[in-house]
């Protein structure tokens, strides 16, 4: 073929004006094939005279001298996608390939619907795809586009490796830029080269397997691109581009794509009632018989209607509450900063009786066979008798124990501000100990004989549940004091770095992550299909749980650092502005 | 008054016409049928891994190429006491007896590496795990691997291994051979993908399964240890299947010996290995056209 020159026009001699030059350099021996060259030559200068996107170059000029001939060409300052692959070493992100994948579409349907003729770029691949310095597409080559003729069988062209299996026949359309677009986000995102696989064979490297940042919504995108019957793949470029940006706006990163986020609802989220306490709310509400009872660091626990937030009684401690509280018999058990348990009758409001313990309690108590189980600052877990109030053990540790409590067949698992989370037993007895790096402030949850929690180290840990084997790890972006939760085979968290994350339990693949604007500290709640997490950001958000698309949110005046109680399409949550909000779910 | 009680009466003789399928009397079970139920509810103490496993070159084959390795321990620290165990399972392939050389290398390289890893903890009781399981089975495929295509380039082999500790079983696969949960209630599910064209075609709804089954190019692989830079391995945790067994086995069994007949001679056996000879026997019978490994697990608890 030939070569492309940077070149200057000295049309204009004041200024260094580039351009590029391509030459073609006829040495065809056969007149026929000669023929076809030139052809091939003029009619590319032909279509890009008659095109006007700011993705294809402008065409100056177009000459012939002896067997050559020459296209002048807008200069493109930039690299082109094939040079980016192999010069960096790291897979490009899930936001910057949608952007270009995006433009890509829109140069693609730009060129599909020209009149009076359809083009067919028929040679989409990472070669022809320049970024420019503005990191905006540029196609280059249009050497074998064509205006397309419905039902004309061609020679073939187009390069092997991001080439449809119809274009091998002779038998390309505007389906064979949409398979070809789909190879070359392929290549882009897992970095194989599919001109050293099998041909047609991306169905045996899955986008996820190979880059599990890649969220399924894009995974799920390409892969109907690059369907090997037309029939099966996007009906039209538009249709593609538009599943782009829904797979973007599924996974969040439209919100940092586009910037008309406008339908994600905020203000219309009026709640169904608000009760306001004297200081911050940071523990959990806790749902009980048509009652709702919170406590406040102002020292109070409420008890409010849960119908409509009218105040039932308040119950005053000598130390805020932080915690969430447990229910037993009628009876509402919760710690407090004063160093004691506290257990109200859940109806009166009046005290029933209190144990006292050395520290502050800050770990939300937990109620089964018979007994209260919650952990203090005085480095203890006590295990206290329902019914007589008193102490049946109390096993010690080595740090504070802030960590509430989870119960399963007859263990009890917790962690510590030290790092250490422990396995123990009814009687009190060790059973394992697991060390992490840092404070295990969240409360473990147990599915499954596998033990989650995360810890400030910034791992999310899975454990063996009967010896404490860790059997996988998850390194989140930031320390977390959230309490996990689980729902169909996916673990949820949130994390410091503000990220709300959903891992798959068996595989520790991150499935996708939310982004918030500031720490999550409050843990996640799963209720019908949709995750409720708060955030320090002061918002509640609502997403759904299986592909963390955001469904709402709701601004309150503080951090919400609790997580939020749901019950008959009602959620309660509290915040650090004074108040307890009930809200439709 | 009488009437109104009549109609009582007849109320009832019609349920009994109507409603049919709300009054069907069922033979009573039998003693060994309820037998059967409770000693499924046995509880043992300790935990213990019972484990068999059968090999055989096969009736076509002139030498085997397949390699496995079990080991199997009881830790205890006096708290606490749980079974934990190594098993795997290698099918290799590749010209001049570089399978045999593939799949041994893998099955020794990951067995030593793992018992390297572990070793700290069989020594000293108090002793805990710095990395995950799922960390060090990574780890494991990628020594695995370079160990592989240096011993025999150009080769390859499956790899299907099972890290068994306490209720919890991680396995570890790449190609072909297979790993499945046999319950006792008759449950045979296959827990592995293969790494083959035909599956990936039977996934796409490109192929049947029947026609997966005489595909010309059904032993085709895209994923094995030794093959390609880029080397990626399943990776999962999941309970055991209790009561039941789990099953490692290499192509030479799967290929001829159906999930039926699998769990069949799995539950006919007098002990579990007896059924790992069963198993080799009956793929033999059916033609033996490929070497045949098995390895049968048993966690009881």
């Amino acid at each position: 073929m030939g070569s492309v020159y940077r070149a200057r026009d000295l049309h204009f001699p004041n200024v260094v004006k580039l351009v590029a030059v391509k030459e073609m350099i006829n040495r065809a021996p056969d007149q026929m094939i000669r023929q076809t060259i030139i052809k091939n030559f003029e009619r590319e200068a032909n279509i890009l005279a008659t095109l006007n996107h700011r993705s294809i170059p402008r065409i100056y000029d177009y000459f012939s001298e002896d067997n050559r001939s020459y296209l002048v060409l807008e200069f493109i300052h930039g690299k082109d996608l094939e040079a980016i692959i192999s010069e960096s070493d790291s897979f490009a992100s899930e936001e910057q390939a949608v952007n270009w994948a995006i433009e890509l579409c829109d140069v693609l349907e730009f060129l599909h619907t020209h009149k009076p003729e359809p083009i067919i770029f028929r040679d989409m691949k990472p070669s022809n795809v320049m970024i420019n310095l503005e990191n905006h597409i540029i196609l280059v080559d249009f050497g074998i586009a064509k205006p397309f003729m419905a039902g004309q069988k061609g020679t073939m062209i187009g390069t092997e490796g991001y080439s449809p299996p119809e274009q091998y026949r002779g038998e390309a359309n505007h389906s064979a830029d949409i398979y070809a677009l789909g190879a070359t986000m392929h290549h882009l995102l897992t970095r194989r080269d599919p001109r050293l696989e099998p041909p047609f064979s991306f169905i045996e490297r899955p986008i996820r397997k190979i880059n599990p940042a890649v969220s399924s919504e894009l995974e799920s995108v390409i892969n109907t691109a690059l369907q090997y019957d037309p029939k099966d793949r996007f009906e039209s470029i538009g249709m593609m581009k538009e599943a782009l940006v829904g797979a973007a706006r599924k996974t969040g990163i439209l919100n940092r794509i586009r910037q008309n986020t406008g339908n994600i609802q905020t203000s219309s989220l009026k709640p169904l009632w608000t009760f306001q306490c004297e200081d911050e709310i940071k523990g959990s509400p806790l749902y009980y018989e048509g009652g709702i009872y919170v406590g406040s660091r102002d020292h109070n626990i409420y008890g409010l209607k849960a119908a409509n937030g009218e105040f039932s009684w308040k119950y005053a401690t000598d130390g805020g509450i932080v915690t969430r509280p447990a229910v037993f018999d009628g009876n509402i058990f919760i710690g407090s900063e004063d160093h004691r348990l506290h257990v109200i009758n859940a109806r009166s409001g009046k005290i029933n009786w209190t144990y006292f313990t050395e520290g502050r309690i800050r770990s939300s108590p937990r109620v089964s066979e018979g007994h209260v189980f919650f952990g203090s600052d005085d480095k203890s877990l006590h295990a206290v008798n329902v019914l007589t109030g008193r102490a049946s053990w109390k096993f010690v540790s080595a740090s504070p124990i802030r960590s509430t409590p989870y119960i399963l067949n007859e263990t009890i698992y917790f962690g510590s501000e030290g790092g250490d989370v422990y396995a123990v037993d009814f009687r009190g007895d060790l059973k394992w100990r697991f060390k992490a790096k840092l404070a295990v402030t969240s409360s473990p949850m147990v599915q499954d004989g596998v033990v989650y929690f995360g810890s400030v180290d910034s791992s999310f840990y899975a454990l063996e549940a009967k010896g404490g084997w860790i059997i996988w790890r998850f390194r989140m972006g930031k320390g977390s004091i959230v309490s996990p939760c689980f729902s169909d085979n996916l673990v949820f968290t949130g994390a410091a770095d503000g990220i709300i994350y959903a891992i798959e339990a068996r595989t520790a693949k991150e499935i996708w992550h939310f982004q918030a604007d500031h720490q999550i500290s409050g843990s996640p709640v799963i209720y019908k299909d949709s995750i409720y997490c708060g955030s320090a950001d002061g918002k509640l958000y609502c997403l759904e749980y299986r592909t963390g698309r955001l469904r709402w949110k709701f601004e309150t005046q503080g951090a919400i650092t609790s997580a939020p109680v749901i019950f008959d399409d009602i959620v309660y949550v509290g915040s650090a502005d004074h108040f307890i909000y009930a809200l439709l779910a | 008054m009488k009437s109104f009680f009549k109609k009582f009466g007849r109320k009832k003789k019609i349920q009994k016409e109507i409603g049919g399928s709300q009054n069907i009397i069922t033979a009573p079970l039998s003693e060994e049928q309820i037998q059967a139920v409770f000693t499924r509810n046995m509880h043992f103490e300790p935990p213990q891994l019972v484990v068999g496993c059968g090999q055989s070159t096969g009736r076509q084959r002139d030498h085997n190429e397949d390699s496995i390795f079990t080991f199997t321990v009881t830790l205890g620290n006096g708290t606490n006491t749980q079974p934990f165990g190594i098993y795997l399972v290698a099918d290799g392939m590749g010209g001049h007896q570089y399978g045999e050389v593939a799949s041994n290398v893998a099955v020794r390289t990951i067995a030593s590496f793992l018992l390297r890893k572990f070793h700290p903890i069989l020594a000293d009781a108090t002793a805990t795990l710095d990395e995950s399981l799922q960390e060090i089975m990574q780890a494991a495929v990628k020594e695995a691997q370079r160990a592989v295509v240096k011993a025999a380039p150009g080769s390859g082999t499956t790899l299907t291994a099972a890290l068994i500790m306490g209720q919890q079983m991680t396995i570890t696969h790449i190609g072909d051979s297979r790993a499945y949960s046999i319950q006792s209630d008759g449950r045979v599910s296959l827990l592995t993908r293969d790494h083959s064209l035909v599956r990936r075609l039977e996934e796409l709804g490109q192929i049947t399964p029947d026609e997966a089954a005489i595909h010309p190019q059904r032993n085709v692989l895209y994923r094995a240890l030794g093959q390609a830079d880029f080397l990626e391995a399943d990776i999962f945790t999941a309970p055991f299947p209790q009561p039941g067994h789990l099953l490692l086995c290499s192509d030479g069994l799967w290929g001829v010996v159906s999930d039926a007949e699998i769990f069949h001679k799995v539950s006919k056996a007098k002990n579990i290995q007896t059924a790992c000879q069963d198993l080799v026997e009956a793929a033999n019978a059916a033609g033996g056209p490929d070497n045949i490994s098995a390895i049968l697990i048993q966690l009881l608890d």
